[in-house]
This record gives structure tokens, sequence and C-alpha cells, in this order.
């Protein structure tokens, strides 16, 4: 029973940042914004929400930190390929490029430090309840918010007139233009969400995943939270799914290893990766009926006035 | 006030020849910014990363033994890229072509063999990355499952095997448990070029691969196809050019590319295989291809330049212990400062003020 308790605790805790760092590009990409800058922008949240909770001994502002950290990674994107109508493509690779740079800047004085890591909710009465207790009353703020967080993205997107707007610009963005909506800006507005988003899943990792930051630490958790938005087909509800089953594999890796079983740790900890192409191939391949992908998704869009 | 971007009616030839210079110079503006921050004496800094290492030819070597795998991996970048094929796990491809040659080094280890060895070597290599490449282009032409995806992702796995293999099955028994093979022996190593230096057999063979991109390009009638897909998808299917066969083509090129430079790397400057025989040249060569306009010529000279920041990388950390990861954050915002000059290319920038722009509506 508690074996059970703990895989479900470790995987929600694994799929946590994979969920919110999805959250944020689901949203910019239903703007039509193709962002491959995620591993970047999160691995600068790493280092500077680590950072930030060292300095002030505070997890919350630690969180503020890698928000802030994740958000201006974004802005230079978006200045990059919605200011200067850049290939959207080149310039994700170039955030992550610089932001893995940056990140071991950033962070090379905080290497061996250890922090308090952000405190498990813990109620009397219904967090002790066997079982269920710790895995629904028992848990860090981060797993909350990262379920509210794809709860109001769900409500922004489907039932208000902004997130129809959003979703506008992503599937025509010239029609969009015509009726008088500033694409640029909306779009601008949806990058720096996603990376709002995708600094806080990086500044989780060193807050509440482990207690300590070390370079590299997001190991292309921000390329598995794109190939999730392409596995949810771009629906909030399968992105939920999806992020919980890859927090699942990397969990299964963790256990199998300390259950002895008879494969090298090394196969063990390709499978996240290998799930990910696995996953994109049978996907991909089942939608042959057409993309269920925004339309204008990754396409350059220069106002013509 | 608002940046206008304003498509020029047709592209600008000036500026496509000085935009990598314009960017390099940008670049420099910005890190004198970043060592002054760092609190380090900008000058000094500079002078260790660009004029240190072209003073000496032990330097001068190690820039061309840097620059052969960016090159050779740049160039087969650069055929992808040309033809809209986002290949962007070479460093996976790298990898697993060290390993594929090392194979053979490893056992025939201390065997009496023949000079067949380094050969055999270079070809199993390129061919594992030419099969490791088509992984990612065969899942996007069949199921079109995203090829920057699938190939990325594979990079992680080519990583954890040859991890597996160094700590387990290859390791050197003699090597104080260090995760390495032995050293290889002297027939399964690239023979260098002057005795006692660092400069080999590599920089040659990544000469030749230029020279072979710019007659493949600029003579051959794939090359045109290639440029034609890249640059006109519509325009390419209607002259019949099979974009799907030319993903698959180009990939098998970059691929095998990038699985000849690793084993170069690990049977030549490293000498035996291990973790981290590559400080992220399949990425660095993503920034030497665009540098370098995705133009053999310019990639060679682009390639040896990002060597001398890798060197001066050094350097600067030896004498004014400048973090190494700065050198990192340079080549990101090199191609950032690259991308956005191109983007110069096709249109023109303008300032608008609001207030002017209402006069300019009514005319």
């Amino acid at each position: 029973m508690e074996l059970v308790e703990a895989i479900i605790l470790s995987v929600l805790a694994a799929s946590t940042p994979l969920l919110i760092a999805a959250t944020g590009e689901l949203v910019t990409e239903h703007s039509g914004v193709l962002n491959l800058g995620v591993e970047g922008m999160m691995i600068v949240g790493a280092a500077c929400g680590f950072a930030g909770a060292w300095l002030t001994g505070s997890i919350f502002i630690g969180a503020l930190f890698g928000i802030v950290a994740g958000t201006l990674m974004s802005l230079i994107f978006a200045l990059m390929a919605l200011g200067l109508a850049v290939n959207q493509v080149a310039t994700g690779l170039a955030l992550t490029i610089l932001g893995v740079g940056l990140s071991g800047l950033i962070g090379a004085g905080f290497v061996g430090e250890r922090i308090a890591p952000a405190v498990h909710l813990a109620i009397p009465g219904l967090t002790d309840i066997p079982l269920i207790g710790r895995v629904l009353f028992g848990e860090d703020a981060f797993v909350y918010f990262s379920i509210a967080l794809i709860i109001g993205v769900w409500w922004f997107l489907y039932r208000t007139r902004a997130g129809l707007i959003l979703r506008a610009c992503g599937d025509n963005h010239v029609s969009a233009h015509a009726l008088g909506y500033p694409v640029l800006r909306i779009r601008t507005f949806a990058v720096m969400f996603g990376g709002a988003c995708a600094g806080l899943a990086g500044a989780y990792l060193p807050l509440a995943y482990t207690p300590f930051f070390i370079p590299g630490m997001t190991a292309g958790r921000g390329w598995i939270a794109l190939a999730l938005v392409v596995f949810s087909s771009w629906r909030p509800g399968r992105l939920v799914v999806g992020a919980y089953l890859f927090g699942a594999v990397t969990i299964l890796q963790l256990h199998a290893q300390g259950w002895g079983v008879g494969i090298p740790s090394q196969f063990m900890s390709a499978l996240p990766y290998l799930a990910t192409v696995i996953v994109l191939v049978l996907l991909s391949r089942a939608r042959t009926g057409g993309s269920t992908a925004p339309a204008a998704l990754g396409t350059v869009f220069v106002p013509d006035r | 006030m608002q940046l206008v971007l304003e498509k020029r009616a047709e592209r600008s030839n000036t500026i496509a020849l000085v935009s990598p210079l314009i960017a390099i110079g940008l670049t420099i503006v910005t890190m004198v910014i970043l060592f002054a921050i760092l609190g380090k004496n900008p000058l000094l800094a500079l002078h260790a990363y660009f004029i240190a290492p072209l003073t000496d030819g032990y330097s001068l070597q190690e820039i061309a033994v840097k620059a052969t795998p960016l090159v050779m991996i740049a160039i087969g970048l650069s055929l992808c890229y040309l033809a809209n094929a986002w290949n962007i796990g070479a460093e996976g491809q790298f990898l697993i072509g060290a390993v594929a040659g090392s194979w053979i080094a490893v056992k025939t280890q201390g065997t009496d063999v023949g000079a067949w060895v380094l050969p055999v070597m270079l070809v199993l290599a390129a061919a594992a990355g030419a099969l490791y490449a088509l992984i990612p282009a065969i899942c996007k032409v069949k199921f079109g499952a995203s090829e920057i995806l699938t190939s990325l992702m594979l990079v992680y796995v080519a990583d954890l095997f040859l991890d597996y293999l160094v700590r387990g099955p290859w390791r050197d028994p003699h090597g104080f448990n260090f995760p390495t093979t032995a050293e290889f022996d002297p027939v399964a190593t690239v023979p260098l070029l002057i005795e006692g230096g660092r400069l080999h057999l590599g920089s040659i063979i990544a000469l030749l691969v230029v020279a072979a991109a710019a007659i493949l390009l600029g003579r051959t009638i794939k090359g045109f196809e290639i440029r034609v897909v890249g640059a006109a998808p519509r325009a390419a299917r209607f002259g019949g050019f099979n974009a799907n066969q030319l993903i698959i083509l180009t990939f098998a090129v970059s691929g095998a590319l990038a699985g000849l430079a690793g084993i170069i790397e690990v049977a030549g400057p490293v000498g035996h295989l291990q973790p981290g025989i590559s400080p992220g040249y399949g990425f660095t060569a993503i920034i030497v291809a665009f540098l370098g306009r995705l133009n053999p010529l310019g990639i060679l000279i682009a390639g040896l330049f990002l060597a001398l920041t890798f060197i001066g990388g050094e350097q600067a950390q030896i004498a004014m212990k400048i973090p190494l990861d700065v050198t990192k954050v340079f080549q990101g915002i090199l191609l950032f400062y690259v991308l956005a000059c191109d983007s110069l290319i096709l249109y023109r920038f303008r300032l608008v003020f609001p207030n002017r722009q209402v006069t300019r509506g009514a005319g």
C-alpha cells in the first residue's frame, strides 16, 4: 500500500513540470507560434529559481524568479520571431542554445548548495486518510497550481472571447488581422505566457523535485513538453493525460532500477525519450485524415499595411 | 513608436554578404557588456578570446582540430536545412558514429591486425550515423512525425547508449574504474599531419567534404533540387521534385557526416571512447551552418571562427577565470544576431510613429 502511494506521489511530482511547461506551450501554439525554446527557458528558470530561493530563503520568491526569467527569455524570442519575422524553428533552437549557456553561467555559483524544498500540504485528518490522503491532500503547492493552471487555460481557450480570438490568430492570422485584431500583440502575450510557464516549470525542479541545482538538470524535459503538445492534439484534457503518462514512464524507470530488474540502468533511463519517439510516430500516423494543429502554426506573419 | 517590416522587392545581396559580419560585430559589443557585468576587463577578455589563440602554432593547430567536426557536421546540416528538413539531432548521430567505429577498435585491441582497421572504422561510423539519422527521416516521411523532436530525443538515447558501453561491456579493465575504453591501438587512430603536433588527417577529410558539398550544390542537378525544394516547395512540386526523397537523402548524408566526425574525433584527438567526447559539437554546428549562410565555403570560415571561440574560451578561463559557459552564451547570442541580420535580407526595418502614420494613410 505504502509503495503504491509513494509511486503515485512521485509520478505526480515528475509530471508537474511537464504539465506546466506543456500548458504554456499549448497556449503559445494556439496563437500560431511554435516556440522550440522551451528547454532553454526552462533551464534558465531552474537556475534563476534556485538562485532566488537560495538568496531569499523563500520558495515562493524562487518560483517568481523562475517565472520572470522564463518570461524575459520568451521576450527575446518574441522580438526575433514576431518583431523581426525570423524563422521560428531557428529562433527556438537559438533560445535553447543560449539558455543552456546562461543557465550554466547563472547557476555556477550555486552548484553543491542546498535549500529546504517546497513543503507539502498537511491537513490534519484529511492528509492522514490511508492511500488517498497524501495523494489528494499532501502535495506541494506546485502540483495543485499546475492543475488549476490547465483548467484555467481550458476555460480561457474554449469559454472566453479572448480565447477564441487567440485561437483565431493561430488558425488564420490573415483573417484575424483583417478583422482588426492585433495578431502580433496577441501572439506576443501568448509567447510570454508560454515563457512564464516554462520558467516556472524549470524552477519546480530545484525548488520541489530535488533540493539542489545541477547544470543541465532539465535533461530534455522541455523537449518532452513540446512533444506532449503534439500528443495532446492541442487539447488541454489530453495534455493532462499525456503529462501523467510521461511522468509515470519516468518514475517507472527509477523504480525498475530499485526492483533489480536485470536491465542496465541506461536503457531504463532512455525510456522516456524512446516513448516520446514512439508516441509521436503513433499519433502522427493516426492523424492521417488531417492535422489538428493550429493551421497557421509556425508561419511568419508580417502585417501588410 | 512601432517597428515595421517592409518586404523588399528582391533579396538584398549586399546585405546577404555583410550580415554575418554585422552579426559578429554586434555579438562582440554584447560580449563587452557581459564581460563588464562579470567584472572582467573587456579588452583583455576580447584579446584572450580572439587574438591570443591566433598567436602561437599550438593554438592554431588546436583551432583546426576543433573546427574539423564542426565543419563536417555543419556541411551535412546545411544540406538538410536547404531542403527544409530540420535535423537537429546531429549530436546523437555524432555519438553513434563514434560508438560504431569504436566497436572495431575495441574488438581488435591488442591483436596484431593490419592497416585496414581505420578505413573500416570510418566506413562503419558513417553508415551508423546515416542509419541513425534515417530513423527521424523515415518517421517524418512515412508517419508525419516531427523530425525536430524525434531527432532530438535520439540524442539522449545515443548519449545513454554510449554511457552504458563504456561503463559496462567496453570498459577498460586497467582503467582504474573510469568509464572509458582502453586507448586505441596505433593502427586504429587517425594519423597526425605534423609529427608531435595535434593536426590530424581528419582536417583534410573535412576540407574534402567542403569541396564535395560545393560541387554538389553548385554543379549538380541534385544540388539544384535540394535548393529548390527548400526555397520554393510549390515550384519544386511542379518541377516533379520529390521532397520526401530529398528529406531521406539529406538526413542520410548529414547523419553520415556527423558519424564520420564522431569517429574521427574519438580515433583522433581523444584516442579512446568515453562520455563527454563532444562539447556539444552537434548543436554548435547548427550555429556554424547558419553563420556560414548554408554555403560550403561560408561554413568553413564559420567553423574556424566558432572553433576560435572554443579555444579562446579555454584561454580566457585559464588566464582570466572567465567561466567556460560564457563561450556557450557567446555562441547563443551570435546565432540570434545572425538570424536577426538575415531578416534584413528580406525586409527593410522602419520605425513608425503613430501620428505620422495618419498623414501617410491619408495620402
